[in-house]
């Protein structure tokens, strides 16, 4: 190796950019054959694995005397053979010009959810057809979930084109075809290119064999792709990753730039709390820069104190995301469980997580048709249009427009797996571009005022247990000790609030948000809210605690057994329920689900309703609610 | 204000380079802001030393905010031990050094117990003693998915149940950078933040940013013995020439290194960083092929890393 012809490689790879994209299509379109010709022509199939393809075409392959490229990629067969190359794989190659990572994703339909991560981080898609069938209904899918995942950049690689006799006419019918049926998917640009990944036309070496065919051959295409501007365009977004801190002098915010350019000087504001500030520094270990763009790792810190933590989003002052608790997102679900409206999701958005549900399923959308249907759940694979609703504002853009900050991950409370990713579509009006309005009297002043902390006391048992007369007698006391409090009943908040629920799940779940949110407002008003509800359900009552901070919610559980329960029976529910005329009662033919860790139980031993109010009085000294 | 420096990263970081660099150092402040005791894995090797290196940048002006973790088997090359002291003191970080000791006992070695057993015990087991001795609840470990091909689907969060069981079958979907960081009690989570990075670009990288590597890397006129096709350098006295075996001096180096009765070397002249670029762009070997542990049972890696290899 001479000294010339390496630096002249050093000076290409100094270069040197990096492009992410998928390949969609099964293996009979030639998917693995055509990357196994990209790895094989940039050569990087090294001399062993050149061998062990030589050893492997002999007796697997289905090429005869000609090597198998898809045996490259195919290797792992037992596995496939166990069911787990249902996945995404990563393979890498380069030209002197780029980088590439491809994400080789599986076609099938029960596989979209891996099409759809692949997708996820890639900024073009090679959509493959074999040219003697054409578009095909997995085209059509491929293509919609590309559309979906914000993919601008399509490869229309028209494969096996020797086997069509190098046809143009042939080509230019599918091509046709294809335009047509994805013009209202609004891909930014669409590229077809006849080739054989068998034989390597137009994949790496242009063809002689489609003379008609003027356009670049697949990596002249893949390495010309402009993509380098699409988030540095956009307004600047900073989600805040980690808050730096080595000693008192130093306060950075860590993170990535989302999108945009942000320089020092600039004005920021916290999307979420409104508050301002500027750009002191861009502090890096190479010393601080002069502007950061979008996908650089940065260290920023700001010209005031203002409180800035994990999860907020960064901007500038005038061109600030939306900030919103009600959103409109398709959803795509990945996980065996189904996706339950109501249920509470844990949301993953940029760096916060975020208790989140979905407050409606308009539809889902057949992936291959993509016909509307109406749908209560979304099962495995299946991708809907959703309402959400998040316990907290958050930052987003449309994901139309930003997919750094329009994309979502939901979580599986229970089990931690992913169980959901979603593209953001709107922001709901209700909730839109009400930016917050930065108080100028808070909750520690009314503290100050009151003397006292605001909590929610969230009173849970059976029906029967002695919730609403304990409660009673807790507020009458606190009163007396001069408290500012309010009590919450379920049958009374019924009466008003509340009078146009009725008693299906749906609305028992929307019954107990409002308590919750009414609750909130009060402790902001520094009150102590007393709210007494069976609740039965841990993922509602874990709804209202989110809504406050920690120490503010006391889950009270009056554990009077069932057996008690029923011999009291006040107001003869139990009697009539178990004539079998209250359907749904909890206890008898509804479950009640225990609290986890309630902060205080009480009814376990005989005490007389006085004697118990008497020690959530205490629990409130001892948590400093009350002096 | 006004220093004016292109990129985070100095002027010599070609733009693929420093989207890598940016994303890795993402994925290292990701596990700080989320986990209660994170670790890092430091195997001495070239892409440890490029991990590192990539901590020093991501809490710059802090210092990394974790600790480095050594499995120790015993059997690496003296001058990956001198190289590793160096780097620590040099760097100021938190070295933690773990040797299998029931395996110390058994006198478990590379020569005469075979690369399987050895590696189970020494390294397999051993980690996991020390994750669960000093209760970390991610570890990050420098594996890249082009090495080999069962981890060209590993996660970059991969998640492992009570225990340290890996389930393939099992792992989150990971969409955009939206890790998702959630385990419960006993649950660990591996991380790997050099996933996406070739061998190539992990050379380049290192030359750019002059990060110092083993010298090992760099072809030398070492003693080497020949055994089963592979050339294997005699470190100390415990390894015994089986007859007909001699020691020869050859000008050689190792793209791999590992405990080295398992690291093969290969002739090479390359002697400075740029020259082994050169070879590497010429080379018509995979990186891997000297590492004997690989091909020591079918579908090997897959099942190391089930066990809980790395």
């Amino acid at each position: 190796m001479t000294d010339t012809s390496d630096s002249a490689a050093a000076g290409a790879a100094e270069r040197k950019e990096l492009l992410r994209f998928l390949t969609c299509g099964s293996v009979d379109d030639g998917k693995s054959t055509l990357i196994g010709r990209l790895l094989y022509d940039t050569q990087l199939v090294l001399d062993d694995q050149l061998a062990a393809l030589e050893r492997d075409s002999r007796k697997h392959g289905t090429t005869g005397e000609d090597l198998d490229l898809a045996l490259l990629v195919d290797g792992l067969q037992a596995e496939r053979e166990q069911g787990i190359t249902i996945d995404v794989a990563y393979r890498f190659f380069a030209t002197p010009r780029r980088s590439f990572i491809v994400a080789d994703t599986p076609g099938h339909e029960q596989y979209t959810r891996n099409m759809a991560t692949g997708a996820s981080n890639s900024q073009a898609a090679v959509i493959l057809i074999d040219a003697r069938k054409g578009v095909l209904t997995q085209t059509r899918r491929h293509s919609y979930i590309c559309a979906l995942l914000g993919i601008k950049h399509v490869v229309l690689a028209v494969n096996k084109i020797d086997l069509v006799d190098f046809s143009g006419e042939r080509f230019h019918r599918i091509v046709a075809d294809y335009l047509g049926f994805a013009e209202p998917l609004k891909l930014r640009s669409i590229t077809s290119i006849p080739l054989s990944a068998r034989f390597g036309d137009n994949v790496i070496r242009r063809s002689e064999r489609t003379g008609w065919y003027e356009g670049p051959t697949l990596i002249e295409h893949l390495e010309a792709l402009d993509v380098s501007e699409e988030l540095a365009g956009k307004p600047l977004r900073f989600p805040v990753q980690w808050v730096n801190r080595p000693d008192l002098d130093f306060r950075g915010f860590a993170g990535t730039v989302a999108s945009g350019v942000v320089r020092p000087g600039d004005r920021v504001v916290v999307a979420e709390s409104g508050r301002e500030s500027r750009v002191e520094r861009i502090v890096t270990a190479d010393g601080d820069l002069s502007e950061a763009r979008a996908g650089d790792a940065v260290t920023l810190t700001l010209t005031d104190e203002v409180d800035v933590a994990r999860g907020d989003v960064l901007a500038h002052a005038d061109a600030r995301p939306e900030v919103v608790d009600q959103f409109a997102a398709d959803v795509l679900w990945m996980s065996e469980e189904p996706m339950l409206p109501g249920r509470s999701y844990l949301m993953r958005i940029g760096t916060r997580y975020v208790p989140a549900r979905i407050t409606s399923l308009k539809h889902k959308t057949d992936v291959n048709t993509l016909e509307h249907i109406a749908a209560k759940t979304l099962g495995l694979n299946e991708i809907g249009s959703c309402n959400l609703s998040t316990a907290t504002p958050v930052a987003f853009d449309p994901y139309a427009e930003n997919r750094a900050t329009g994309a979502f991950v939901l979580i599986d409370r229970f089990t931690n797996a992913t169980a959901g990713a979603g593209m953001i579509s709107f922001g709901l009006r209700r909730a839109t571009n009400i930016h917050r309005q930065a108080l100028l009297v808070d909750k520690s002043a009314r503290v100050r005022l009151n003397g006292h902390r605001p909590a929610i006391l969230w009173f849970t048992g059976l029906s029967g247990s002695g919730k609403s007369t304990i409660a009673n007698i807790v507020e009458r006391e606190l009163h007396a000790l001069g408290a500012h409090t309010y009590m919450l009943d379920g049958d009374n908040v019924r009466h008003g609030l509340n009078r146009d629920l009725g008693f299906t799940d749906a609305d028992r779940v929307e019954n107990i948000r409002r308590v919750g949110e009414v609750a909130k407002l009060f402790v902001d008003a520094g009150a102590i809210v007393l709210c007494s509800f069976i609740s039965p359900f841990r993922a509602e009552r874990r709804m209202v605690r989110e809504l406050v901070a920690a120490q503010e919610f006391i889950e009270v559980f009056v554990d009077t057994s069932l057996e008690e329960c029923k011999r009291r029976d006040p107001k003869g529910l139990y009697a009539r329920a178990l004539e079998g005329k209250i359907k749904n009662f909890t206890g008898i033919d509804s479950p009640y689900e225990p609290p986890e860790e309630p902060e205080i139980v009480l009814g376990r031993s005989p005490l007389a309703p006085e004697e118990e109010a008497r020690r959530v009085l205490e629990a409130l000294k001892a948590r400093q609610i009350i002096g | 204000m006004s220093t004016s420096t292109p990129s985070p990263s100095g002027t010599r970081l070609s733009p693929h380079l420093r989207q890598l660099e940016s994303e890795s150092i993402g994925i290292l402040r990701e596990v700080v802001a989320e986990f209660h005791n994170p670790v890092m894995l430091y195997s001495i090797g070239k892409d440890s030393g490029v991990m590192l290196h990539l901590a020093l940048k991501a809490f710059h002006p802090a210092k990394p905010p974790f600790p480095l973790l050594h499995i120790d088997t015993g059997w690496k090359f003296r001058a990956m031990i001198e190289h590793r002291d160096q780097i620590c003191a040099r760097y100021g970080v938190k070295l933690l050094v773990h040797t299998n000791p029931d395996g110390l006992a058994r006198g478990i070695n590379p020569i005469t117990c075979g690369s399987q057993l050895h590696t189970q015990v020494m390294k397999t087991e051993a980690l996991k003693q020390a994750l669960d001795k000093w209760q970390f609840d991610a570890a990050f470990g420098g594996a890249r998915r082009d090495e080999e091909k069962s981890r060209a689907k590993e996660r970059i969060f991969s998640f492992r149940s009570a225990g340290h069981v890996w389930d393939p079958r099992n792992q989150r979907p990971e969409l955009w950078n939206l890790y998702n960081t959630r385990i419960s009690q006993g649950e660990t989570i591996r991380v790997f933040p050099l996933s996406n990075w070739t061998e190539l670009d992990i050379w380049q990288y290192t030359r750019a940013q002059n990060i110092p590597v083993v010298p090992l890397y760099f072809a030398a006129a070492r003693p080497v013995i020949e055994r089963d096709g592979q050339l294997i350098m005699r470190d100390d006295e415990r390894m015994a020439l089986k007859p007909g075996e001699r020691e020869q001096v050859r000008m050689v180096r190792f793209r791999s290194l590992g405990c080295y009765p398992l690291s093969a070397a290969i002739e090479s002249q390359a002697a400075t960083i740029d020259e082994v670029i050169a070879e590497m762009l010429a080379t018509r070997t995979s990186e891997r092929s000297g590492r004997l542990i690989d091909t020591d049972e079918a579908a090997s890696m897959e099942k190391k890393k089930r066990d809980g290899y790395f």
